[in-house]
Order: C-alpha cells, then structure tokens, then sequence
C-alpha cells in the first residue's frame, strides 16, 4: 500500500558559521570551552545592552546564496522570533522574517541511479544561535550560554524532496557546499549542521497537499532517513485506517527509533514577530555582492570537472576524491610529485580512505602526507618495490612515522630487478625441481605459478614479479620448444 | 551654603580660582539631597565615592589636567547602568541587581571628570507621566509637595530644581525628560534619536529611547550634550552625524523662523499655560524672531501610534526578566512556566504588566497588520509632517504639557487621561526629533510652566542657540 502513495518533504537546515566571534557581540565561538566562559553582557542580554552585527556573517551568508544560485537580496531585515526559554536570554531570537538576505535558489543532487535532480531552496537567512539546557545535574536545569549568538544560518528548502534517501543526499550536498566554502564544519554530532523537516504525504495523483507534521532532533544521517521514513510510514498507516494527521512537531528519538510529538498546533508558540529596532537594516549593493563572488572558491562539481580533464582519472574517481574538500586538498597536493595520478587516485581512494573512514578521523589527522604518499608510488612504477611489499611499507609508514625511502633500506626490501639474477634465481630453482620441470614441459602449465611462489619463498618476496614472470616464461617456452 | 554659580562655565572658574571648593560643594549637594529625603528623588546616593571623587578632581583642578565637566555634580536615572552599581530601574524585579558594565553616557560624563552623586528615582522601566509607578515610590514635585515631579524622569528634574545636583541625565522616550522639567521649571533636552549613544540605557522602547540632560541652564545642558553625544560602536543605531561644541552658541542663525501648531492649542489645553505662552509669542515676535502658523495634520494620532509601538517594544525589551539569569527570581514554583509566571507577576508593577500585555497583543499573530503596521505607517506619516513644516520653518514651538503638575494620585486610576498628558511630546519621539522645555513662569499656584521648542533631526546647534536667546529675552 506505501507504493500508492508519494512524500512531500521540506527541509530546514541550520548551520553554524564558523566565524571568529559571535553574531551580535565579540565573545569567541569556539565549542567545548568551560560553560558560560565564552559570555558578555550582550551575549548574556543583560538590561541595556544592544547587538552589534558582525559583518563576517553577512558575508558568510552570501557565499552560501551564491553557492546556491540564490538572489542576494540587496535589503534584508532583522526581525525578533519572541518566546520564552531558559537558554534564550533576552526572551528573542535576532533573526530574519519577511526579508532574509538570500532567496530562490537550488541546488542539484545525484540519486542513487545516478540522476540529476533540482531542489529549490526557498530562503538563506541569518539567526543567532540559543545556549544549552543541560539537564543532568539533578533536579535542577542548568544552561550553558556559550552557544548564546554564535550566528547561524537557516537554509529553507521548497518541498521538492520526495524521500528519505534524497532528503539525506540534499543534505549531505548542503553539508558539503558549507565545508567547501569554509563557512561551517559540518559537524552533525556536535550540533554545528542541523536538520528539521517537514513531511506530508499524499496518494499519487492526488493535487491537494496532505496535512505536515514537522520533525526534530535527528543528528545525523542515517537518522534523517531513519525519522523521516518513520514518519512517512506513520503518516500512511493513519491514512489507510481513516484517521487523520494531526500537524504537529516530532522530537526523532534515536534510542528507541522511533518519533514522539513535542506540541501540538494549538500549543504552537506565536512567535510576535517584529523588525529588530536595534539594528538597522542591511544594505549591499551590486559591487559588494561582486566582491563576495570573487572570494568565491571552486566548488566541488566545479573540481570535480577539472579532476577529470587535468588528471586524467574517472569521473567515479573524480567524484570520490572532491566530495570533501580536505580530501581534494590532498590528493591535488600528491599530484605535484607524480605524473602517475590514476596510482594516486586508487591510492588515496582504497587505502587512504580506508583508514581515515575505519578510524573514524579526518584527513588532516592522516599520518602519511601525501609527498610521502606519492614517493610510495613512485618505488613500485621505477621497479624498486612490488605492490604487495608497498602494501606493508604503507602500513609501516602509518606507525612508524618514516618515509618509504627510509623503510626500504632500512629493511633492506628492495625488489630484485637485476636480469642476470634472477636468471640465475631461476636456473637454481630448475635444478631443485626437475619432476615440475618435466611436467611443466608435458603441458601442466599452471605450474608456473608454483614456480613464482618458490621463488618469492626464497627471495622472501623481493623478486621483481613482473620481470620475474616474464624471464620465468621465457625460459620455460624455450626449455618446451628444445 | 547654597551654590554661587548659575551655570558650569561660572563654577569651573571659582573652582579654578580657588573661590569655591569642589568638597564643601560635594557636601553641600550630599546634606541637601538628606535634608530633602521626602521628595524620594534618589533611589541610590554614593556617599562615600563622592568626597573621595571630589578631591581627586580638585587636585586634577589644581594641575590644570581636568576635563571639561570638571567637579559638575549629576544625577543619573535608575536606568542606566554603572558597573557594580545598583540599577533597579525602580522596579522590584531589579531591585537587588548590580550593573556589570558603565553605559557610554555615563562613562563619558565620568571621563570629563564629572561626580556621579546617585541615581535619580524614576517610573519603573520608564513607564509613566507621573513618577508614581516606582518602587520607591513617588517623587514629590519640589514646588508644591503635593504634586507629581513628572514622569518618568521626575527624580532627575526634581533633584536639578530641588538644588540636589548640578544637573542629572534622564530619559526620554515620549516625553520623559521634557514633561517632568515642564513640571518641575527646570531646562531638559531630548536629543535627536541617535545622537547619544544607548548603551547601557535598560531598553524601554528601542527605537524611540534618547537619553538627555536637565540642567539650570541652557549653557549646561549644551556642554553635558556635546560629551554624551556621538558615534558609538556598541550601538548601531547611534549617529555618525559631527558633534557641535553646542556651548560656544556663536553659529549665527538666520532671522528664526518658528512655527506654531494650531493642533497644539486646541481642546484640553490649561488656559493659563495657552495665555503664558502666547504672552511669549507677542514678546519675542517684537525682537527677531518671526512666527507663522503651521499644521501638523496627524497630530491627532500620536497618542495611539505611540502606545501601540511603544508597547509592542516594550513587551519584547522586558521578556529578559523571567528569573532565570538575574534580578527577582520568585520563592516556590511548580514548573519554568510557573516560574515566569509567578516570577514577573512580583517583579513588575501595574502599569508595565498593562503595557507588556497590550504590547503583546498588538504583536500576536492575526492583529500585527491592524495595529503595529498600522501605527508604522502613522508614525512614517507624521515623519512626513515635520518633514514638510521644517522646509518651511527652523523650529516649532508648542507648550509642553497640556497642565501644570497635577496632584498625587489624580490620575493614577485612570490611564488614558495620564496618556494624554504626553500629547505635545510624543510626536519628537515618533519622529526622531529633538525638543527643549523651557521653564517661562508659574501659574496663579506658583506651578513652573513649560514651553517646548522643537527642530529638524540633528538641529541641536540651532535648538540650544534659540533658547538661549530666548532665555536672554524673557
Ligand atoms: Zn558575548
């Protein structure tokens, strides 16, 4: 029954700029400081203070419109959202209503069939950041306002995405552009990315839209696709039993896997919404808005693209290796000592990533850079090394903190390249094994691979494989041929 | 012994040359606000600071490195903040709460070597015509016991006319400083919004709240003006308009032009204030000054657009006080709603409970468009007005207040007659403009009158010249 019917789904995507200082006062915005260390009596809202804009924002703001192919809006208004919280200290939140700074854009997702698919993004505008209740201390709530102003930005799209799966893509692309312009890290489980949608659901065919419920507090990925599938299931199971859906907000609960309701419509808050008399409105004009292109840098389609044509590497390569910025970093910086980048590329790609995803860290935190990387390569394409001793330097050179150079004569692994020797190699081997010789001769050819394998036993595997078979070959064929 | 100075200027020179000493003045100012306990003009008096303050700039006095309020004694309303000083802003939901930070006018003051004597009593948040709404209670008109200062600076004009202090800063939000000076007889200057920096002033109505001086003279307030005044990078909304030394008045105006609002003299106004001042009007026509009727079309709507607007602010500039952080925190509470609940029901009084909620309502979703867009487009309307008459005259001049001081307790029951009080300065507010009252004589109950002269945004220069000229005349 799920097949008859289609989702509807919005999102709305909160991201923390990682600007210097807080959006309305100079207090620091770096996370994880001693509670309340990073406040001032604006930040804290005591009587009388006023916020100051910090232009950074604004700029940050932009990029991301222009990233997203919005319009700059060149007059854009702050607006107080009033309510009451614990963490909210002047009683309203410094954001934008009716005029945010960029509106109408998109941008474009890959799905899983590799299709190209738009989704519309109906606004970008700036918010300053709550503080944090923490509720762990006993009875009492305590609040940490070190949060209090960090600035944000709220990226609304319009309804065009239609499954759990492309609403995670469309984020994972947000997430993306924001880490690629520098303006956010990304960080879903440190709160500096968040996620709210809106769902609603319909019978395929059908014109009107369904009732929408709007759900919270999925914190990473897999919980979006998770709490948003959740939610569809949900919406279409009232639907088939004749019951209605009720608009509400859903707290995503990823211990229990499943979504509970926070408030209903009529508990919404009115949020009086009403122009920020503090600060006057913000004003850019067309050679700013060009002034922000110009610090614009290259995306990751953009790099994609280039990847391809300059280095010469597939484009599923190409595709892997700029879906994160750092990652791009380091395999473009590789590719100034080597000419071999398609090496590089399955390098970085396989055993690079590899590790970084297994361990869980971040490509800066990578040991091995990538001139060491490439030097690797370069050991196995001039004969020094095989692949399969590269293998195990590598895994050296992540604990050992050396270079391949420096591994390699130290353990004195370079392969055995020399003709003359492995000729000889060769004819020893011959000699301890006429039986496999004779048979080899009689037409059980595969035993060439025993022969390898004694070989490499003998040569505790420094014997140059390609030249290795070659000569092997050779002279097996002209031992048939007598 | 009573000061021997009739303005700043004078008591800098006998402070300089020895004739007056800053202490015995300091001491003076400290025994007469003691003497004069019953007016409640004082929330705080800082004692101890002061004498200490005293010496220190009688010495700066002495060497010659003293700045330009040197040894000037002010007052400072309750709402702006001094660091660990208290600012209560008469409310009992700040009243145990310690400023963190100094607000930029008061630092400026500071840093000219004035001495802060205390802060000055005042409607709690600023709310009020009277200064009865406060939680130390009322401030006595000097003049006569039984009547209201004003409001809701009333502390700081009665303090300057009760000759407690040299002069006292307040605020002005629809008429704040000019109505309790028209009451008191005292000078008062509501500066251009934007000309003096709100740091620090606890918020009342953002985008109508100006801070200003009372003074004896027009002389003292020029020179209090031109420190307090200019940019200030802690506020956006400060202007980065040149700061005039306003003192020197030797900018030479034009034969004036001043022109008078036929909606300011209509129904409500006390007869005797409307023959004082026409009695002025023939006065000074006789000298250079040429007047000529004006209209101010929306004057009648004011009043509604001003609270509407007003209020609507308010309701978000007061939400910072639920308990949480600082300031009144109630006892017993079941849940955070009833925290806030309990919390702010103790800690406001009646008449900011009634404007949080009529500001709440105007907001709320399904009345914004017919009450606080409605009263934007009003306000811009009546922006429009004074536009229009200032292409034609330099200043306006209209009374202050439609009534002298009335009695204690009048019109506290009844909140839109003490609204209508603020009839003749709330438009200044609505448009940004700045005013003065202008103390021109007393009534038949020896009641101070006031007179109000209004100019252009950023006329400052041309408004303080006028009434010092005016001063020299009548
Ligand atoms: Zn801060």
């Amino acid at each position: 029954m799920y097949k008859e019917y289609e989702a509807i789904i919005g999102l709305e995507v909160h991201a923390q700029l990682s600007t210097e200082t807080k959006a309305f006062c100079s207090c620091s915005t770096k996370f994880g400081k001693t509670p309340n260390s990073n406040v001032c009596p604006v930040c804290l809202g005591h009587p009388g203070v006023l916020p100051v804009l910090n232009e950074k924002v604004v700029e940050y703001s932009a990029l991301m419109g222009l990233a997203t192919n919005c319009n700059i809006n060149e007059y854009s208004v702050f607006a107080r959202k009033n309510y009451f919280y614990p963490d909210l200290p002047k009683g309203y939140q410094i954001s934008q209503y009716k005029e945010p700074i960029c509106s109408d854009g998109f941008l474009e997702i890959t799905t899983a069939n590799n299709e190209k698919k738009r989704i519309r993004i109906e606004r970008i505008h700036i918010e300053e950041d709550a503080g944090k209740s923490i509720h762990d201390s006993g009875s009492e709530t305590l609040v940490d306002l070190n949060r209090c102003g960090v600035p944000l930005i709220e990226i609304v799209s319009k309804p065009d995405i239609k499954s759990p799966e492309e609403a995670s893509l469309y984020l994972q692309k947000i997430r993306q552009i924001v880490r690629y312009l520098g303006i956010c890290d990304g960080n879903m489980e440190e709160g500096s990315l968040r996620c709210d949608a809106n769902v609603s659901v319909r019978k395929i065919g059908e014109k009107i839209l369904g009732t929408k419920t709007e759900i919270k507090n999925m914190n990473s990925f897999k919980n979006i696709e998770r709490a948003i599938n959740f939610e569809i299931e949900r919406q279409i199971d009232l639907l088939e039993d004749g019951k209605q859906i009720d608009q509400q907000t859903l707290l995503w609960n990823a211990d229990l896997n499943k979504s509970e309701s926070m408030r209903s419509k009529e508990e919404a808050d009115d949020y009086r919404y009403f122009p920020e008399p503090d600060l006057f409105p913000v004003i850019v004009d067309e050679a700013w808005i060009e002034k922000i292109k110009t610090q614009m840098p290259e995306l990751a389609n953009a790099r994609c693209e280039r990847f391809i044509n300059q280095y010469n590497i597939p484009e599923y390569d190409a595709r892997i290796l700029t879906n994160e910025k750092s990652l791009a970093d380091y395999f473009e910086s590789g590719t100034n000592f080597t000419n071999d980048f398609k090496s590089l590329s399955n390098w970085v790609m396989v055993e690079v990533l590899g590790i970084i995803n297994n361990e869980k860290i971040s490509i800066k935190d990578f040991p091995i850079s990538s001139e060491n990387l490439t030097q690797l390569i370069n050991f196995i394409n001039n004969g020094t090394i095989s692949g399969k001793i590269a293998k195990e330097v590598f895994s050296e050179m992540l604990t050992d903190n050396k270079t391949a150079e420096q591994i390699i004569s130290e353990k004195n692994i370079s392969q055995i390249s020399d003709v003359s020797e492995l000729k000889e190699i060769i004819s020893n081997i011959f000699n301890d094994y006429p039986k496999q010789v004779k048979e080899y001769i009689d037409g059980k050819e595969k035993l060439i691979g025993f022969f390898v394998g004694k070989i490499m036993q003998q040569t505790q595997g420094k014997a140059n494989p390609k030249l290795l078979n070659e000569i092997l070959k050779n002279k097996l064929s002209s031992l048939k041929n007598n | 012994m009573r000061p021997i100075y009739s303005n700043h200027k004078e008591k800098l020179s006998k402070l300089i040359s020895g004739e007056l000493s800053l202490i015995d003045n300091v001491s003076y100012f400290l025994k007469n606000i003691e003497k004069n306990n019953h007016l409640n003009t004082f929330n705080f008096v800082f004692e101890k600071e002061v004498l200490k303050q005293a010496e220190i700039i009688q010495d700066k006095i002495k060497n010659g490195t003293n700045g330009k309020l040197a040894g000037m004694v002010i007052g400072i309303k309750d709402v702006l903040s001094i660091k660990d000083k208290p600012t209560t802003c008469s409310s009992n939901t700040l009243k145990n709460f310690n400023a963190i930070y100094t607000a930029t006018a008061v630092q400026k003051l500071i840093d000219e070597d004035a001495i802060i004597i205390g802060k000055t009593n005042c409607d709690e948040f600023a709310m009020g015509s009277s200064n009865e709404n406060s939680a130390f209670g009322t401030v006595l008109n000097p003049n006569d016991n039984t009547r209201v200062a004003g409001g809701s600076s009333g502390g700081s004009a009665a303090a300057v006319s009760a000759g407690l202090c040299d002069a006292a800063l307040g605020t002005d939000t629809g008429g704040s400083i000019r109505q309790p000076a028209s009451f008191c007889g005292v000078y008062g200057l509501k500066p251009t919004y934007g000309r003096v920096s709100r740091y620090g002033l606890t918020a009342f109505a953002s985008s109508f709240d100006s801070i200003g001086p009372f003074a004896n003279s027009v002389n003292d307030l020029s020179i209090i003006l031109e420190v307090i005044s200019g940019k200030d990078e802690k506020d956006s909304t400060s202007a980065d308009e040149p700061v005039t030394e306003y003192i020197k008045f030797d900018k030479k105006f034009e034969k004036i032009k001043i022109g008078v609002p036929k909606e300011y003299f209509g129904e409500g106004l006390d007869t005797e204030i409307e023959t004082s001042i026409k009695n002025k009007i023939n006065e000074l026509r006789e000298k250079e000054f040429e007047f000529v009727d004006i209209t101010l079309p929306h004057t009648q709507y004011t009043i509604a657009a001003y609270y509407i607007l007003t209020t609507a602010e308010a309701s978000s500039n007061l939400a910072r006080y639920d308990g949480t952080r600082f300031g009144h925190r109630t006892k017993e509470y079941r849940s955070l709603i009833d925290m806030y609940e309990k919390t702010r029901s103790e800690g406001f009084g009646k008449e900011v409970k009634r404007r949080i909620m009529l500001g709440t309502y105007v907001l709320s979703a399904g009345y914004y468009d017919a009450y606080y867009r409605k009263a934007q487009k009003v306000r811009r309307l009546i922006k429009d007005d004074f536009d229009k008459v200032f292409e034609k005259v330099d200043l306006i001049l209209t009374p202050t207040t439609p009534t002298t001081a009335f009695l204690i307790g009048a019109k506290i029951d009844d909140p839109l007659t003490m609204y209508l009080n603020d009839i003749y300065t709330t438009s200044a507010n609505l448009a940004g403009i700045p005013g003065i009252n202008i103390p021109i004589g007393k009534d038949k109950n020896g009641l101070p009158i006031g007179m109000q002269l209004l100019a252009n945004q950023f006329e400052e220069e041309k408004l303080l010249s006028t009434a010092q000229l005016i001063n020299n005349i009548i």
